[in-house]
């Protein structure tokens, strides 16, 4: 979503927390560490507030209001200093933009707080292109990709063009279309351990697609889905590799693929 | 009905395990959803239809009492009686009483999801009243012994296949033919006489018009005029968020409707009744009967679901769902499936015993985009999610591990500990770059990789690059 104010003409070195997210913290770092690269190339003073931990989805999503409205109240607290805050995940960006408001509806104060925070959150790649009109420079990669559109992102946030837009700029990539691009992966946070043989279907028809694209690379913005479509992927044999869309973006992705031995 | 015995996860189990279940699932919604987005390319206008559907909706929801009084005045002006029903209980006693009053030995019965709903099929059956269901897809439900799994096409868990054997077993005189004409007109010659002999025909209605009085219905085989028609008793039952002020507001809405749940620009029949045979009309039935029903409508618009009373049952939720389309429609165990029925079904049959519904959906957010009045289907499941847990629904391991993880994701020094720990356990079972056989995975594991944490978290690296700067 763009915000009008910036959308002529970028900040001149805002100030961005940087939200890593639990996942991306735990399980592959290097999504972060890109992350931080292309903010910084993209003109941004960026720190990493040691305060953060989880965005409360996984309560927020569970029925648990109450223990999502303390953990959005600790996210509004650690971030709300910054400029701007940019997740590299459309999930987590979408619960506070979209939800924080609603889990904190009986407190007026913290949901307007919540609010005005939620305008300057970000996802990634609609942060780099709508407000910082960033294009990557100088970034090679001879192969092709292909991309899913998580659901969050997309419905909540309306990010599609953008990653495309930027993956665009490098040079010897070429795009395969997936069919089914917008369909949701079956991840769905705790719904995949919760019901898992109907997440494995849903999956299952999404690593078919992804194999028939005839992509080399499968790229996402959001870890959880790309954890969920790589394991599948991984288990039905095939060759595809998975990244984040922030890794090679940064010229991160000489490195393993999601599920590849480091 | 077995379904009902069995949990939910065990019948999504079975549902999953029937692959001629999902070639079926896949041919009807498959087709719904591609006819739907070629309609949407030749109807730009579909956001601002879908706002004033929306709108009028809303009125109507919001003055609901303004309007139900309008629609019965007018409706007894026109000669029809309108009958008044709580519970599913009492509208389904209604519609026997008013067949037995009539002497009926066979009613004709044109697909109405409320009538299912208020359990219509079985009140006749217990009844001894002969029932005769005169929509192809119906027929084959009844034939089967089974349930509609698709408010627009009920007997889409059956594939043609299925339903040719089924036809030449059941039926008197059968199809020779493979064709889908041959099949129906073999379901036509079953069915043709019952049409004309019956003593009274049972519609549902997918419009009230509050300044006419007149009730609305929409079919694709135009069954609706003929089973209306020859009866000498017509009864409508329909649930009082049916209402629309005028003619006019049905008919946009009517466009909302076949667009989103076959892809064409007009349904095939669309047939208005107002009021019983005046003098001077060459047919129609002698009396009218109206049954408006209520069965938890008007504590859904306290409860905070009001949003939920726009829905006009196109099925395009559903069709564009992906848990549905693995899992097909007898799995939610109502009378609405798919994420529309998520939502209802907790409201009809409460919600200890379908808490799995709202719980089983991804939150991805499609049915709420294609829904042609923009019901917000995930917050509403949400808002199921959120009672269940209060009301202590939800198991207590599943509460335990949220209390933990939110003391300690409070606290981020706590959390920094816990997460480096984690990922060190992980990396005990790690091997090619896979977490294996780790106590705790398994719903993960048994269908996919894990793939294995980093040596160390982002954060920790951070830290130390920082501190080497
Ligand atoms: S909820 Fe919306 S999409 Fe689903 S059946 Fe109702 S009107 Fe159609």
């Amino acid at each position: 979503m763009t915000n009008p104010q910036n959308a002529s003409r970028p900040p001149s070195s805002p100030r961005v927390g940087l939200f890593v997210t639990c996942l991306v913290d735990a399980m592959r770092p290097s999504v972060g560490f890109a992350t931080l690269k292309l903010l910084r190339d993209a003109g941004c003073r960026v720190e990493v507030p040691d305060a953060q931990t989880c965005c409360g989805q996984p309560a927020f999503n569970s029925g648990d209001t109450a223990d999502a409205a303390v953990l959005a109240r600790h996210f509004i607290e650690t971030f709300e200093g910054y400029d701007y805050v940019v997740a590299p995940s459309g999930s987590c960006v979408g619960m506070t933009r979209a939800h924080y408001a609603e889990a904190l509806a009986d407190d007026p104060a913290w949901a307007e707080r919540a609010r005005r925070l939620g305008e300057r959150t970000y996802e990634l790649m609609s942060f780099l292109v709508d407000v910082m009109h960033f294009a990557p420079a100088d970034v090679k990669l001879d192969t092709s990709f292909t991309y899913h559109d998580s659901c969050s992102g997309l419905r909540e946030l309306g990010v599609h063009d953008q990653p495309r837009a930027l993956l665009d700029k490098v040079s010897g990539l070429t795009l395969k279309p997936l069919e089914g691009n917008d369909v949701c992966c079956g991840f769905g946070g705790t719904f995949c351990v919760k019901y898992p043989a109907i997440s494995n279907a849903v999956v299952g028809e999404k690593a078919d697609a992804i194999d028939r694209s005839g992509a080399s690379l499968l790229l996402g913005g959001d870890l959880g889905c790309l954890m969920n479509m790589a394991g599948k992927l991984k288990r039905k044999g095939s060759s595809v590799r998975s990244f984040h869309a922030a890794e090679v973006l940064a010229g991160m992705a000489g490195g393993p693929a999601i599920g590849e031995e480091r | 009905m077995q379904e009902a015995t069995l949990s939910f996860k065990a019948r999504a189990q079975e549902a999953l395990a029937d692959p001629t279940l999902k070639i079926a699932i896949d041919r009807t919604t498959g087709t719904a959803e591609r006819k739907r987005a070629v309609a949407m390319t030749q109807f730009p206008q579909f956001e601002a239809a879908r706002e004033r559907g929306k709108r009028i909706k809303d009125h109507v929801i919001a003055n609901l009492d303004h309007y139900l009084l309008e629609f019965e005045r007018n409706a007894i002006a026109s000669g029809a009686k309108v009958h008044w029903a709580r519970t599913a209980e009492e509208a389904s006693q209604i519609v026997v009483r008013l067949c037995k009053e009539a002497g009926a030995k066979r009613v004709t019965r044109v697909k109405s999801m409320l009538g299912e709903e208020i359990g219509l099929p079985h009140a006749l059956d217990e009844a001894g009243i002969e029932r005769v269901e005169t929509d192809l897809a119906e027929h084959i439900v009844q034939l089967g012994g089974d349930r509609p799994s698709h408010i627009v096409w009920p007997s889409m868990h059956r594939t043609r296949e299925q339903v040719s054997e089924m036809f030449k077993r059941l039926h008197r005189a059968p199809h020779q033919e493979e064709t889908i004409e041959a099949m129906v007109d073999s379901a036509r010659r079953e069915l043709r006489d019952k049409f004309l002999t019956a003593d009274v025909a049972i519609s549902g209605a997918n419009f009230l018009v509050a300044d006419t009085g007149a009730t609305c219905t929409v079919t694709n085989e135009g069954n609706a005029e003929l089973t209306t028609t020859p009866p000498r008793v017509h009864i409508v039952t329909a649930g009082i968020e049916k209402l629309v002020p005028s003619t006019e507001h049905a008919l946009l809405l009517l466009r909302l409707l076949v667009r989103s749940a076959t892809g064409a620009d007009v349904t095939q029949y669309t047939t208005f009744h107002c009021g019983p045979k005046q003098t001077g009309d060459r047919d129609g039935p002698e009396e009218f009967h109206i049954v408006l029903v209520d069965n938890g409508r008007t504590r859904m618009l306290r409860e905070g679901m009001k949003d939920m009373l726009r829905c006009i049952r196109c099925g395009a939720c559903m069709n564009h769902c992906v848990v549905f389309r693995q899992l097909g429609g007898h799995v939610y165990g109502g009378t609405y499936p798919g994420p529309m029925g998520a939502v209802l079904t907790p409201v009809f049959d409460g919600l200890e015993s379908s808490r799995d519904l709202p719980h089983a959906c991804t939150m991805n957010g499609k049915c709420q985009e294609v829904c042609p009045v923009a019901i917000p289907l995930p917050t509403l499941l949400r808002g199921w999610r959120d009672r269940s847990w209060r009301e202590g629904l939800e198991p207590a391991t599943v509460r335990f591990g949220l209390g933990i993880h939110t003391f300690v994701a409070s606290r981020p020094r706590l959390y920094r500990l816990g997460t480096a720990i984690a990922i060190r356990v992980m990396r005990l079972f790690s091997r090619g770059g896979l977490v294996k056989g780790m106590p705790g995975l398994g719903a993960w594991t048994a269908y996919r990789e894990f793939p294995a944490p980093a040596k160390r978290t982002f954060m920790e690296m951070y830290k130390d690059q920082e501190k080497g700067q």
